[in-house]
């Protein structure tokens, strides 16, 4: 266990940035700064973690005072515009704040570790990503304590709503300038793992050979960099309006509010495949384990997970089938629409196929995969449902759509991530998750998902209208609903539990191996939790599931194990500057929000004259930006060195001539 | 032209090259793809802001097509400016591919000549720009909110602007990183300080030309005496980062050389898509 460290400088390069620097470079692995500094994408992974759980708190309790408004009808709880407020924020923290960023933390932490890398392939992007993520949720999230509190124009932000004219507070100023900042960490994000999926695999691991969790981190990243500039763009133009004058969704000025509708759902169709994808990526690791068997069909999984995200380019008019496109742009829409059920159609029967004739053991991350293939089946029929713009028609905006999306996005998305936890917590701690409290809670969470969400395909095809703060009793929704608010608060009781759980084992869970599972692939062959260096030798892969077949497999498909060359291993140093660069975008993000208003509604209590403007905050937050850029650029990706103990070395050899050819 | 790399300061090179060779894990970073970290990246960036182009191209279009908004353009826009500063900028292109070729041939005179003009290059298109929005808004009453046309034509172009400046902005940094590091230095190279006067002077010529030619306009005198003090000011100011530029960085000026054709060909599209169009 003696890891001797040494701070050699690698390249003289580095020396120089250190003593011009107004900061010196931050050594210290531990404590604050250690935290605000690192580097290492693991406990990157880790803060994206806790920032989504948090968030999931934020937006679960937010939905459960929607349900217990509409618990009985006619319900004075809470009024309309916090009614408003509340699903807006519900959709925008579940979307951006809880289920990506949960996923991009399963990116950043198991990743690196399934390819063999020693982190990705920027790390100091990688801390920009999750500083740019954890501001722009604050941001979002600080709208609700400043005047005229949380926006209230719905998740997607339609316009002519948007505009100043209709939400002249500053709601949807923080929601534009949030979103743009987690644009930011998304992108970002998403450059780093596809270089790091694409360049940095171990020797033979081909692209046929990487994990389908991997596989579906890379479509993932590919949606994200593709889609989120329709986003982007559509919130700069949006803003534009709201504060520089622009038509760009003015009616009155010649602009076409249908336009934002285009844009967002350009963007947001991908998103949807951006937030299952990732899923269906932890169910293909998962069922193969629990069923002792390998996947079925590894490459028409990869190549319809591909088609998914291909095709989820080519469907985002399906949200719009009602505005009145024509019949062929909606027959064309329809057409491609139907045509995704395909893919998605082959992934589920190559699940089934994998777990046919299996060794079933079922574990609480098998039931959580289990209750998906089930769950996500019954989104995607209504799914499908909607496909076809005559029953569309009938199901707009009701209640049948709310159940079709949290069918997908809780029974999909959510189980799968739950599913995820459970199944990499060893990895990620040394311990387990009690097995059977986690039955307790997948079933808990199972029946109150059901009970809260299967409701409301009735309610909606009764005609019950979504974003409708309150009803009347003579509609006849009264008993559906209240039995969905109970089903509610079992979910909700449910997930609460879960991270109660979670936090528990993380410091009494029982400690456990590396490989508690007796599972497949490449993150179980280095130690739980991994060290810093993730393997302490170079692995040489030969197989597809390469930790199943060191275990069980053939002499000559087993993993070789190069070791470190008498330097050891190259660390990246810590940086500040990420940090910085998202605290300047910030301070520029909050000088937009507060553009044109007074004084006192930034500073509460001063009384002035004065109209913020952007020379206050926007050009120093953006002075600030460029200068850290400037100095993370001159600072360089640095690097020490760490000799790993020789038992971890156990077993490995010297690396070939041939093997040491680099740049 | 191939002056041989004694530019850089001998044990300095060692010791990069050291760092390079030796370190057998180093070696075994070689890439999967053997495409380099950051080219790669920089491709991913480029497809990302394809997107981001594409969008706001179509915005224009579309608006364009329903909405005229400005009742003749071609009386708006001067083909023959935009034209110029839109060659300017593909002769830029040119000059950053022989900045690219020079850096791998590791001749650092020739590529900080190069380079020196595509910054220049830059810079008139960036100038032409500049005019072109002055004009628009003082001369034919085109503002953000005058018009559907105005929103959407200066939010694309401008957005295209910036890119620009930032590719400026960047390759000035790398000018300023090849020169060497101590100014003492600055004499023992031949014709260095003959790009230095170029670079400094032409700006300072072109506008104070610029003043009477165009009505005795202030700004330009104004610009013209701004880069004629500034210009000094940033080669005394650069301290930290001249003499930084080492053979291995032939990466980073080619990973910024992607992105200066980049937004070179999106300006061609930009030309076609919103100033040629409104000629057919």
């Amino acid at each position: 266990m003696s890891t001797a460290a040494s701070h050699e400088q690698i390249a003289d390069i580095d020396a120089g940035a250190d003593s011009h620097g107004i900061w010196t470079r931050p050594l210290r692995k531990t404590g604050i700064v250690g935290f605000l500094t690192t580097v290492d994408h693991k406990k990157i992974g880790i803060a994206y973690a806790v920032g989504a759980l948090f968030f999931l708190l934020v937006g679960g309790v937010e939905a459960l005072i929607i349900r217990l408004q509409l618990m009985t009808p006619e319900n004075d709880l809470i009024d309309a515009r916090t009614y408003n407020q509340l699903f807006t924020m519900h959709g925008t923290t579940m979307v951006f704040l809880a289920v990506m960023p949960l996923s991009a933390a399963f990116f950043n932490y198991i990743m690196p570790l399934q390819i063999g890398a020693r982190d990705v392939a920027f790390p100091r992007l990688n801390a920009l990503g999750l500083w740019t993520f954890i501001l722009g949720g604050i941001v979002i999230n600080l709208s609700w304590f400043f005047q005229g509190g949380a926006p209230a124009i719905g998740w997607f932000g339609y316009a002519p709503l948007t505009s100043r004219q209709f939400s002249p507070d500053l709601g949807t100023d923080f929601w534009i300038i949030g979103l743009q900042i987690l644009g930011i960490a998304s992108l970002v994000g998403s450059f780093n793992f596809i270089t790091t999926i694409v360049n940095m695999r171990a020797p033979g691991m081909s692209m046929m050979r990487l994990p389908l969790f991997t596989w579906m981190t890379l479509i993932t990243s590919f949606l994200i960099i593709l889609a989120f500039p329709a986003i982007t763009i559509a919130l700069v133009e949006l803003m534009f309006d709201r504060h520089f004058g622009t038509h760009f969704f003015e009616v009155s000025g010649g602009g076409k509010p249908i336009l934002w509708q285009h844009l967002f759902w350009i963007f947001g169709h991908p998103e949807v495949y951006i937030l299952i994808l990732p899923a269906m990526g932890i169910i293909s690791e998962v069922l193969p384990v629990f069923s002792r068997k390998p996947l079925f069909g590894y490459p028409l999984v990869v190549f319809s997970g591909a088609v998914i995200g291909f095709l989820g380019f080519a469907v985002w008019s399906h949200h719009m089938f009602t505005t009145g496109l024509g019949i062929v742009a909606t027959s064309a829409f329809a057409f491609l629409t139907m045509l995704i059920s395909i893919p998605t159609g082959v992934k589920i029967f190559n699940w089934i196929g994998t777990i046919w004739g299996g060794r079933i053991r079922f574990t609480t991350p098998m039931l959580f995969a289990l209750g998906f293939i089930w769950m996500f089946m019954m989104g995607g029929f209504t799914g499908i449902m909607h496909s076809s713009p005559p029953v569309d028609a009938q199901q707009q905006d009701s209640y049948f759509v709310i159940a079709h999306f949290h069918y997908v996005l809780i029974g999909g998305s959510i189980f799968a991530l739950i599913c995820g936890i459970y199944y990499w917590f060893p990895k990620v701690t040394g311990r387990m998750m009690n097995d059977f409290f986690g039955k307790i809670l997948f079933y808990t969470i199972f029946i109150g998902f059901n009970l809260a969400f299967f409701p409301m395909h009735i309610l909606g095809m009764s005609g019950m209208p979504r974003r409708t703060h309150t009803y009347k009793a003579e509609m006849g929704w009264s008993e559906a609903n209240l039995w969905s608010t109970i089903g509610a608060l079992i979910l909700g009781f449910g997930i609460a539990t879960f991270v109660i759980q979670l936090i528990y084992s993380c410091f009494r869970g029982e400690k456990t191996s590396s490989d508690p599972w007796d599972a497949r692939t490449l993150e179980w062959e280095t130690a739980s939790p991994p060290k810093e260096y993730n393997f302490a030798y170079n692995p040489v892969i030969h197989a597809r599931d390469q930790s199943w077949e060191n275990k069980y497999g053939k002499t000559g498909k087993r993993m070789e194990k190069i070791a470190p060359g008498e330097h050891g291993i190259h660390m990246p140093d810590q940086s500040w500057w990420p940090l910085v660069v998202s605290i300047g975008l910030f301070i520029a993000g909050m000088g937009v929000v507060f553009h044109g208003q007074p004084l006192e509604a930034l500073v509460p209590f001063v009384t002035s004259e004065i109209d913020v403007s952007l020379l206050h905050l926007t050009v120093p937050g953006l002075v600030l930006t460029f200068y850290a850029i400037f100095k993370w650029a001159l600072e360089g990706p640095g690097g020490y060195h760490l000799h790993p103990s020789p038992e971890e070395l156990k077993g490995t050899r010297e690396a070939q001539p041939h093997e040491q050819q680099g740049h | 032209m191939t002056e041989p790399e004694t530019t850089i300061p001998e044990n300095i090179q060692d010791m990069s090259d050291h760092a390079a060779q030796t370190d057998p894990l180093e070696a075994l970073k070689a890439t999967s793809t053997g495409v380099e970290n950051k080219k790669m990246a920089m491709w991913a960036f480029l497809a990302s802001d394809c997107m981001f182009f594409g969008t706001l191209i179509s915005t224009h279009l579309i608006y364009r097509k329903i909405y005229p908004g400005v009742e003749d353009p071609q009386d708006l826009f001067s083909i023959e400016l935009t034209g110029f500063s839109s060659f300017i900028l593909l002769m830029s292109s040119f000059l950053m591919a022989l900045t690219v070729s020079a850096a791998h041939k590791r001749n650092i005179p020739g590529m900080r000549a190069f380079l020196m003009g595509t910054i220049l290059f830059g810079m008139i298109f960036l100038g032409g720009q500049v005019y072109e929005f002055a004009h628009f808004v003082h001369d034919k009453g085109l503002t953000l909110s005058s018009s559907v046309f105005g929103s959407t034509f200066y939010v694309l172009t401008g957005t295209h602007g910036v890119h620009v400046a930032l590719g400026v902005f960047w390759l000035l940094m790398w000018f300023l990183a090849s020169l060497p590091a101590r100014l003492g230095d600055f004499r023992g190279e031949r014709s260095l300080l003959l790009q230095l006067g170029i670079f400094w002077v032409s700006p300072v010529l072109v506008l104070v030309s610029l003043y009477f030619v165009k009505h005795h306009e202030i700004a330009y005198l104004l610009a013209g005496i701004g880069w004629g003090i500034l210009f000094p000011l940033i080669l005394l100011a650069s301290g930290s980062l001249r003499g930084r530029y080492k053979r291995e960085n032939a990466l980073d000026v080619e990973v910024a050389g992607l992105y200066w054709h980049f937004v070179d060909v999106v300006w061609i599209i930009i030309f076609t898509a919103v100033y040629l169009v409104e000629y057919l």
